[in-house]
């Protein structure tokens, strides 16, 4: 079934401004709030992270090393200079960077308000510029090993962070807080609970335009057959470098978003542990699905911090504490969650489909055709 | 000055003490339909793939058009290995990607095929036309090359129309049946605008009927995109019907060189593929 083009264009503007009305009503302290940004900004690092590991068939684990550098230099840039002294109560902070942002703070008012942003883009640069050094001898590995070596960076690079020698500028173990919350965008028309929503939005998009460019179609040759697509002409390690520095980008990016929703960060916070996150995250939303990604960051945020809490607390049923249910137990439900996932949807949520409008139409018919059949066999039944 | 588009001097490809292509020369003139023929283990994907640069040979060189195009000679721990039956002097070692082999205007299929199985047929042949796009990445990204996108889809629709399947041009690579499949494989390389096709087995796994529609289909490509073509194939109905030319290598050797009727009669040929007979 085909729908006309501008109908879809009208169901599309509707969406998005049910969306943001929705955005704009709700308590900016909320619950709700929350997890949703937090599902958002999950979903731009795993729309990175799908980039590579679904669409360019690179495994790589090393999405938290770079989600670190992001964060951690936009948090260095942000932090007010009248915090700095408080944040770095232990051991002082270098002079260099410190002169540097009481330049910056004085400059222009123009300069201010995109100081943030520009604060998230030189984030992701640098950890596009790491992932481009990295990538040199990293990408040349294949599947497991290279799933090894981007584990291993990632790992190097919490160990860097924390170090006391990065003691003046990460402030070691300690980590930084007092970092702003997300800025308030064209002089306050978009609050700054919107925010992380409009930078996902857009970072999301230009990864889906790149996907649909020639050189997605490459990356997608890359992960279909290496040997076939080397013989289309495809440089394999220029495509797969430059799969590996524009997903460093955005997972940097996310690493700073990340940074001003959580205020303050430490080494810890980029452990292992968040990598499979957003790995879970892909696979449960289809590896190679970028609708899938999206879609799954925000039910698995709000599934494990939302609805799951309920296993967290003591329940009692008729004066009976029913057994199993106190704090961590929500993790052992999202644990079989996911083992059932990938027992039983093995391609995630989307598999490999996109969302399409066409597709949003075409559900009430497959409805029909799934569970009519069944109910028809059940109702002529004597 | 040889006028050859392809030629092979002394090209040795061993593998640890194994010799898969022992000094194999042999030479493609422009226009021709050169096949390579040989049992079963002889050396033929071998040698293709040392042309299209996926091994660098041991020693020997391979000229494309009299450039050298590939070129190496026994280095390293291969000095002592080496069991190849010639030494030429190849001092200079040429090794290039694939895709610099490509770009040269070296097309090539692949013996079992090698599709994009979960991209459409449209989208597997664009793909080898972006070896050749001018746009750079943010170009490419916000759509400001659409009309060298246009014609990119318009060139390739062309090429899926040449080879029937501009109905299924949406349709995933893997949902085509096996023939077809074969079909859009040719398609593919032609995409990279060859001046030298290579075909490792097109007909394998075909019937009767649609070995002889390949061959027509074949000897039509050949005609329009004014290629050469050379191949390897097993289904010697095709191989005698089409070829200009025939090289025989059995355990990596050339074993007889001619035209289909010559290589037809010749008992060496015959011995190779049937066995001797002890006397």
């Amino acid at each position: 079934m085909k729908t006309k083009k501008s109908t879809k264009r009208i169901c599309s503007v509707l969406a998005f401004a049910a969306l943001l009305a929705f955005l704009y009503l709700l308590d900016p302290n909320s619950m709700t709030m929350k997890l949703l940004q937090k599902g958002a900004i999950l979903a731009v690092v795993a729309a990175s992270m799908n980039l590579l590991n679904g669409f360019t068939g690179l495994f790589s684990l090393g999405q938290a090393g770079f989600m670190s550098i992001g964060a951690y230099i936009t948090a260095l840039l942000t932090i007010p200079v009248k915090s700095l002294d408080g944040v770095y109560y232990a051991g002082g902070m270098s002079e260099g960077i410190r002169a540097f942002k009481m330049a910056m703070e004085a400059g222009p008012a123009w300069l201010t308000s995109v100081y943030p942003f520009l604060a998230l883009i030189l984030g992701g640069v640098a950890a596009a510029l790491v992932a481009a050094l990295i990538g040199i001898p990293v990408l040349r590995l294949k599947s497991d090993y290279l799933a090894i070596a981007t584990l291993g960076v990632s790992e190097i690079i919490r160990a860097v962070v924390s170090s006391p020698q990065m003691e003046k500028i990460t402030n070691g173990s300690y980590g930084l807080n007092k970092i702003p919350n997300f800025p308030e965008m064209f002089g306050g028309a978009v609050p700054s609970k919107v925010t992380p929503f409009l930078i996902a939005a857009v970072c999301i998009a230009l990864m889906v335009l790149l996907i649909n460019s020639s050189y997605g179609r490459a990356f997608k040759a890359i992960r279909e057959d290496e040997t076939a697509a080397e013989a289309m002409g495809v440089n394999l390690f220029k495509h797969k470098e430059m799969a590996f520095v524009i997903s460093s980008f955005f997972t940097g990016v996310g690493g700073g978003l990340l940074a001003m929703y959580l205020r303050s960060i430490d080494a810890k916070t980029f452990s292992i542990a968040l990598t499979y996150d957003i790995l879970l995250i892909i696979v449960i939303g289809g590896i190679g699905s970028m609708t899938g990604s999206v879609l799954s960051a925000f039910l698995v945020t709000v599934s494990k911090e939302g609805f799951l809490r309920f296993f967290d607390e003591t329940l009692t049923i008729g004066g009976w504490q029913v057994p199993l249910f106190r704090a961590g137990f929500r993790m052992v439900i999202f644990s079989i969650l996911l083992m059932a996932v990938v027992l039983f949807y093995r391609r995630g949520i989307m598999g490999t489909k996109e969302f399409s409008w066409d597709a949003v139409f075409g559900l009430p018919g497959w409805f029909k055709r799934k569970f009519g059949r069944k109910a028809a066999r059940g109702g002529d039944g004597r | 000055m040889s006028a050859h588009v392809l030629e092979l001097k002394d090209v040795t490809m061993q593998f640890g003490g194994v010799v898969a292509v022992d000094s194999l020369s042999l030479a493609v003139d422009e226009g021709e339909i050169v096949a390579l023929i040989g049992p079963n283990g002889a050396g033929k994907t071998t040698a293709f793939n040392v042309v299209t640069g996926v091994y660098p040979p041991t020693n020997g060189e391979v000229r494309f058009h009299d450039r050298v195009i590939v070129s190496n000679r026994p280095r390293g721990k291969m000095k002592k290995l080496y069991a190849g039956s010639s030494r030429g002097v190849y001092t200079a070692s040429v090794a290039p990607s694939p895709d610099r082999i490509t770009k040269l205007g070296i097309a090539r299929t692949f013996q079992n095929i090698r599709l994009f199985k979960d991209l459409t047929v449209l989208e597997n042949v664009l793909i080898a036309k972006h070896m050749n796009i001018k746009a750079g990445l943010f170009s490419a990204v916000f759509r400001l090359n659409a009309k060298e996108e246009r014609q990119m889809r318009e060139s390739a629709l062309a090429l899926l129309k040449i080879v029937g399947l501009e109905d299924a041009r949406d349709e995933v690579a893997s949902s085509l049946p096996y023939g077809k499949q074969r079909h859009l494989e040719i398609a593919r390389a032609l995409a990279t605008e060859p001046k030298l096709l290579l075909l490792d087995e097109p007909a394998a796994g075909m019937n009767p009927q649609e070995t002889d529609e390949l061959t027509a289909f074949i000897r039509r490509i050949k005609e329009d995109f004014h290629l050469t073509v050379f191949m390897i194939e097993h289904h010697m109905n095709l191989v005698m019907e089409i070829s200009d030319r025939i090289y025989v290598i059995d355990f990596g050797k050339q074993i007889a060189e001619g035209t289909p009727a010559q290589v037809q009669d010749n008992p060496v040929v015959i011995a190779a593929y049937l066995g001797v007979e002890e006397a």
